[in-house]
Protein backbone atom coordinates (compact mmCIF):
# COMPACT_ATOMS: atom_id res chain seq x y z
CA UNK A 1 0.00 0.00 0.00
CA UNK A 2 3.46 1.89 -0.51
CA UNK A 3 2.27 5.49 -1.89
CA UNK A 4 -1.26 5.15 -2.13
CA UNK A 5 -2.20 8.75 -2.23
CA UNK A 6 -6.24 7.87 -1.95
CA UNK A 7 -7.03 5.82 1.10
CA UNK A 8 -8.56 2.63 0.78
CA UNK A 9 -10.60 3.14 3.06
CA UNK A 10 -12.38 5.97 1.23
CA UNK A 11 -12.82 4.22 -1.64
CA UNK A 12 -14.56 1.30 0.12
CA UNK A 13 -17.17 3.85 2.51
CA UNK A 14 -17.83 5.75 -1.19
CA UNK A 15 -18.56 1.61 -3.10
CA UNK A 16 -20.89 1.32 0.37
CA UNK A 17 -22.77 4.59 -0.49
CA UNK A 18 -23.52 3.61 -3.56
CA UNK A 19 -24.10 0.45 -2.88
CA UNK A 20 -26.68 1.11 -0.57
CA UNK A 21 -28.18 3.93 -3.16
CA UNK A 22 -28.75 0.95 -4.66
CA UNK A 23 -30.40 -1.30 -2.22
CA UNK A 24 -32.46 1.88 -1.16
CA UNK A 25 -33.44 1.99 -5.13
CA UNK A 26 -34.09 -1.27 -5.45
CA UNK A 27 -36.95 -1.75 -2.22
CA UNK A 28 -37.85 1.41 -2.66
CA UNK A 29 -38.88 1.65 -6.56
CA UNK A 30 -41.45 -0.21 -7.73
CA UNK A 31 -40.86 0.76 -11.34
CA UNK A 32 -39.09 -2.38 -13.18
CA UNK A 33 -37.07 -0.35 -15.37
CA UNK A 34 -35.61 1.69 -12.12
CA UNK A 35 -35.38 -1.69 -10.41
CA UNK A 36 -33.09 -2.49 -12.97
CA UNK A 37 -31.11 1.03 -13.27
CA UNK A 38 -30.77 -0.06 -8.80
CA UNK A 39 -29.24 -3.14 -10.13
CA UNK A 40 -26.62 -1.92 -12.16
CA UNK A 41 -25.88 0.76 -9.10
CA UNK A 42 -25.47 -2.04 -6.42
CA UNK A 43 -22.94 -3.95 -9.53
CA UNK A 44 -20.61 -0.95 -10.02
CA UNK A 45 -20.30 -0.27 -6.45
CA UNK A 46 -18.90 -3.79 -6.26
CA UNK A 47 -16.78 -3.26 -9.32
CA UNK A 48 -15.47 -0.34 -7.59
CA UNK A 49 -14.90 -1.70 -4.57
CA UNK A 50 -12.62 -4.87 -6.36
CA UNK A 51 -11.01 -2.44 -8.44
CA UNK A 52 -9.68 -0.39 -5.62
CA UNK A 53 -8.87 -3.76 -3.54
CA UNK A 54 -6.68 -4.67 -6.23
CA UNK A 55 -5.06 -1.11 -6.35
CA UNK A 56 -4.46 -0.91 -2.71
CA UNK A 57 -2.54 -4.89 -3.39
CA UNK A 58 -0.31 -3.45 -6.49
CA UNK A 59 -2.48 -6.54 -8.33
CA UNK A 60 -4.50 -7.10 -11.55
CA UNK A 61 -6.66 -9.28 -9.78
CA UNK A 62 -9.34 -6.72 -9.08
CA UNK A 63 -9.57 -5.25 -12.46
CA UNK A 64 -9.82 -8.96 -14.02
CA UNK A 65 -12.95 -9.04 -11.59
CA UNK A 66 -14.06 -6.12 -12.30
CA UNK A 67 -14.70 -7.15 -16.20
CA UNK A 68 -16.44 -10.24 -15.00
CA UNK A 69 -18.69 -8.40 -13.04
CA UNK A 70 -19.12 -6.54 -16.53
CA UNK A 71 -19.89 -9.59 -18.42
CA UNK A 72 -22.88 -10.58 -15.38
CA UNK A 73 -23.81 -6.90 -15.61
CA UNK A 74 -24.32 -7.35 -19.42
CA UNK A 75 -26.21 -10.98 -19.34
CA UNK A 76 -28.43 -9.67 -16.64
CA UNK A 77 -29.89 -6.49 -18.33
CA UNK A 78 -30.44 -8.14 -21.42
CA UNK A 79 -32.55 -10.72 -19.61
CA UNK A 80 -34.04 -8.38 -17.26
CA UNK A 81 -34.86 -5.66 -20.14
CA UNK A 82 -36.59 -8.61 -22.36
CA UNK A 83 -38.34 -9.62 -19.44
CA UNK A 84 -39.46 -5.44 -18.78
CA UNK A 85 -40.94 -5.97 -22.71
CA UNK A 86 -42.71 -8.84 -21.65
CA UNK A 87 -44.05 -7.76 -18.69
CA UNK A 88 -45.17 -4.46 -20.90
CA UNK A 89 -46.29 -6.45 -23.01
CA UNK A 90 -48.58 -8.73 -20.91
CA UNK A 91 -49.91 -6.40 -17.80
CA UNK A 92 -49.83 -2.94 -19.92
CA UNK A 93 -47.85 -1.46 -16.87
CA UNK A 94 -44.86 -1.63 -15.31
CA UNK A 95 -45.60 -1.45 -11.76
CA UNK A 96 -43.76 -4.55 -10.22
CA UNK A 97 -46.79 -5.31 -7.47
CA UNK A 98 -49.31 -5.74 -10.83
CA UNK A 99 -46.88 -8.58 -11.94
CA UNK A 100 -46.96 -9.83 -8.70
CA UNK A 101 -48.70 -13.32 -10.41
CA UNK A 102 -45.69 -15.43 -12.02
CA UNK A 103 -48.90 -17.43 -14.07
CA UNK A 104 -51.07 -15.08 -15.05
CA UNK B 1 -3.99 16.95 -6.00
CA UNK B 2 -5.48 13.14 -6.74
CA UNK B 3 -7.41 13.18 -3.12
CA UNK B 4 -9.20 16.36 -4.08
CA UNK B 5 -10.04 15.03 -7.64
CA UNK B 6 -11.21 11.67 -5.77
CA UNK B 7 -13.72 13.61 -3.45
CA UNK B 8 -15.16 15.50 -6.44
CA UNK B 9 -15.41 12.63 -8.51
CA UNK B 10 -17.51 10.58 -5.68
CA UNK B 11 -19.37 13.45 -4.43
CA UNK B 12 -20.11 13.28 -8.42
CA UNK B 13 -20.98 9.93 -8.07
CA UNK B 14 -23.16 9.72 -5.20
CA UNK B 15 -25.25 12.94 -6.01
CA UNK B 16 -25.98 11.50 -9.45
CA UNK B 17 -27.37 8.28 -8.42
CA UNK B 18 -29.15 9.56 -5.73
CA UNK B 19 -30.70 11.73 -8.48
CA UNK B 20 -31.17 8.89 -10.76
CA UNK B 21 -32.87 6.69 -8.36
CA UNK B 22 -35.23 9.47 -7.64
CA UNK B 23 -36.51 10.75 -10.83
CA UNK B 24 -40.04 9.82 -11.89
CA UNK B 25 -38.90 10.09 -15.58
CA UNK B 26 -37.40 7.08 -16.70
CA UNK B 27 -35.00 9.24 -19.59
CA UNK B 28 -33.67 11.56 -17.25
CA UNK B 29 -33.17 8.88 -14.63
CA UNK B 30 -31.12 7.57 -17.20
CA UNK B 31 -29.16 10.55 -17.87
CA UNK B 32 -28.33 10.99 -14.23
CA UNK B 33 -27.09 7.30 -14.25
CA UNK B 34 -25.22 8.18 -16.78
CA UNK B 35 -23.49 10.53 -15.15
CA UNK B 36 -22.58 8.49 -12.16
CA UNK B 37 -21.04 5.64 -14.34
CA UNK B 38 -18.89 8.73 -15.70
CA UNK B 39 -17.85 9.43 -12.17
CA UNK B 40 -16.96 6.15 -11.33
CA UNK B 41 -14.93 6.13 -14.40
CA UNK B 42 -12.93 9.05 -13.04
CA UNK B 43 -12.53 7.83 -10.23
CA UNK B 44 -11.08 4.05 -11.36
CA UNK B 45 -8.38 6.26 -13.34
CA UNK B 46 -7.71 8.33 -10.48
CA UNK B 47 -7.22 5.17 -8.70
CA UNK B 48 -4.45 4.16 -11.43
CA UNK B 49 -6.60 1.54 -13.34
CA UNK B 50 -7.26 3.15 -16.87
CA UNK B 51 -8.10 -0.20 -18.51
CA UNK B 52 -11.36 -0.36 -16.06
CA UNK B 53 -11.65 3.27 -16.68
CA UNK B 54 -12.23 2.69 -20.35
CA UNK B 55 -14.01 -0.50 -19.67
CA UNK B 56 -16.78 1.24 -18.14
CA UNK B 57 -17.26 4.06 -19.78
CA UNK B 58 -17.30 1.94 -22.93
CA UNK B 59 -19.58 -0.85 -22.09
CA UNK B 60 -21.43 0.38 -18.71
CA UNK B 61 -21.98 3.65 -20.24
CA UNK B 62 -22.23 3.11 -23.67
CA UNK B 63 -23.63 -0.46 -24.10
CA UNK B 64 -25.60 -1.21 -21.46
CA UNK B 65 -26.93 1.97 -20.93
CA UNK B 66 -28.17 1.95 -24.68
CA UNK B 67 -30.17 -0.83 -24.09
CA UNK B 68 -31.71 0.72 -21.33
CA UNK B 69 -32.35 3.92 -23.97
CA UNK B 70 -33.79 1.39 -26.49
CA UNK B 71 -36.13 -0.47 -24.30
CA UNK B 72 -37.16 3.21 -22.91
CA UNK B 73 -37.83 4.16 -26.32
CA UNK B 74 -39.84 1.08 -27.05
CA UNK B 75 -41.94 1.31 -24.28
CA UNK B 76 -42.30 5.36 -25.21
CA UNK B 77 -43.90 4.74 -28.32
CA UNK B 78 -46.97 6.62 -29.60
CA UNK B 79 -49.25 9.05 -27.42
CA UNK B 80 -47.36 11.96 -25.74
CA UNK B 81 -44.07 11.48 -27.10
CA UNK B 82 -44.09 15.07 -29.08
CA UNK B 83 -45.23 17.04 -25.37
CA UNK B 84 -42.29 14.41 -24.14
CA UNK B 85 -39.56 15.92 -26.46
CA UNK B 86 -40.89 19.19 -25.96
CA UNK B 87 -40.44 18.86 -21.95
CA UNK B 88 -36.83 16.93 -22.98
CA UNK B 89 -35.75 20.36 -24.08
CA UNK B 90 -36.44 22.13 -21.22
CA UNK B 91 -33.09 23.79 -19.08
CA UNK B 92 -34.77 22.30 -15.82
CA UNK B 93 -34.62 18.60 -17.51
CA UNK B 94 -30.81 19.07 -18.54
CA UNK B 95 -29.13 21.49 -16.41
CA UNK B 96 -28.67 18.95 -13.36
CA UNK B 97 -26.20 16.50 -15.32
CA UNK B 98 -24.93 18.90 -17.58
CA UNK B 99 -23.31 21.01 -14.43
CA UNK B 100 -22.21 16.99 -12.71
CA UNK B 101 -20.64 16.02 -16.64
CA UNK B 102 -18.79 19.51 -16.54
CA UNK B 103 -17.48 18.89 -12.85
CA UNK B 104 -16.13 15.28 -14.40
CA UNK B 105 -14.97 17.30 -17.91
CA UNK B 106 -12.54 19.88 -15.92
CA UNK B 107 -11.22 17.24 -13.49
CA UNK B 108 -10.69 14.90 -16.71
CA UNK B 109 -9.04 18.56 -18.26
CA UNK B 110 -6.59 18.89 -14.55
CA UNK B 111 -5.76 15.55 -15.28
CA UNK B 112 -4.71 15.80 -19.20
CA UNK B 113 -2.77 19.08 -18.21
CA UNK B 114 -0.22 16.44 -15.70
CA UNK B 115 1.66 14.77 -18.75
CA UNK B 116 2.07 11.82 -17.12
CA UNK B 117 -1.13 11.35 -15.34
CA UNK B 118 -2.41 11.75 -11.79
CA UNK B 119 -3.15 8.42 -10.44
CA UNK B 120 -2.51 7.01 -7.03
CA UNK B 121 0.46 4.26 -6.33
CA UNK B 122 1.19 2.17 -8.97
CA UNK B 123 -0.43 2.06 -12.61
CA UNK B 124 -1.83 -1.13 -13.30
CA UNK B 125 -2.14 -0.96 -16.88
CA UNK B 126 -4.00 -3.19 -19.88
CA UNK B 127 -0.87 -5.43 -20.36
CA UNK B 128 -0.76 -6.59 -16.74
CA UNK B 129 -4.70 -7.27 -16.76
CA UNK B 130 -4.60 -9.16 -19.79
CA UNK B 131 -1.65 -11.27 -18.45
CA UNK B 132 -3.74 -12.41 -15.87
CA UNK B 133 -6.58 -12.66 -17.67
CA UNK B 134 -5.44 -14.84 -20.23
CA UNK B 135 -3.10 -16.45 -17.69
CA UNK B 136 -4.27 -17.83 -14.35
CA UNK B 137 -8.11 -16.46 -14.86
CA UNK B 138 -8.65 -17.97 -18.18
CA UNK B 139 -11.30 -20.43 -16.93
CA UNK B 140 -13.16 -17.39 -15.44
CA UNK B 141 -13.02 -15.80 -18.98
CA UNK B 142 -14.82 -19.38 -20.77
CA UNK B 143 -17.23 -19.03 -17.92
CA UNK B 144 -18.29 -15.45 -19.08
CA UNK B 145 -18.08 -16.26 -22.14
CA UNK B 146 -20.92 -19.18 -21.82
CA UNK B 147 -22.88 -16.86 -19.26
CA UNK B 148 -22.90 -14.14 -22.05
CA UNK B 149 -24.12 -16.93 -24.72
CA UNK B 150 -26.93 -17.76 -21.83
CA UNK B 151 -27.94 -14.58 -21.94
CA UNK B 152 -28.08 -14.36 -25.54
CA UNK B 153 -30.38 -17.29 -25.49
CA UNK B 154 -32.26 -15.90 -22.63
CA UNK B 155 -32.62 -12.27 -24.04
CA UNK B 156 -34.16 -13.77 -27.37
CA UNK B 157 -36.65 -16.50 -25.78
CA UNK B 158 -37.44 -14.04 -23.57
CA UNK B 159 -37.80 -10.81 -25.40
CA UNK B 160 -39.52 -12.56 -28.71
CA UNK B 161 -43.44 -12.07 -29.30
CA UNK B 162 -45.41 -14.63 -27.82
CA UNK B 163 -48.54 -15.28 -30.15
CA UNK B 164 -51.32 -14.36 -28.59
CA UNK B 165 -54.02 -16.51 -29.99
CA UNK B 166 -53.21 -19.26 -27.43
CA UNK B 167 -55.07 -18.85 -24.12
CA UNK B 168 -52.80 -19.31 -21.65
CA UNK B 169 -51.26 -15.93 -23.02
CA UNK B 170 -53.59 -13.63 -23.15
CA UNK B 171 -53.09 -10.42 -21.33
CA UNK B 172 -55.18 -10.04 -17.84
CA UNK B 173 -57.87 -7.47 -18.59
CA UNK B 174 -57.72 -6.03 -14.95
CA UNK B 175 -53.98 -5.71 -14.92
CA UNK B 176 -53.16 -9.59 -13.25
CA UNK B 177 -54.68 -7.88 -9.99
CA UNK B 178 -57.37 -10.66 -8.23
Amino acid sequence: MDGLAIPLNHVLIVALLLFITGLAGLMFRRNVIFMLMALEVMLNSAGLAFVAAGTAWQQADGQVIFMLILAVAAAEVSVGLGLVLQIQRRFRTLDMDQAKRLNS
Amino acid sequence: MELILFYIASTVAVLATVFALTRSNAAHALIYLIVSLLAVAVIFFLLGAPFAAALEVVIYAGAIMVLFVFVIMMLNLGQEGDARERQRMHPAVWIGPSILSAVLLIEMLLVIAKLDGLHSGALIGPKQVGLKLFGPYVLAVEIASMLLLAGLVGAYHVGRRFRVTEPSEQPPKNGGVS
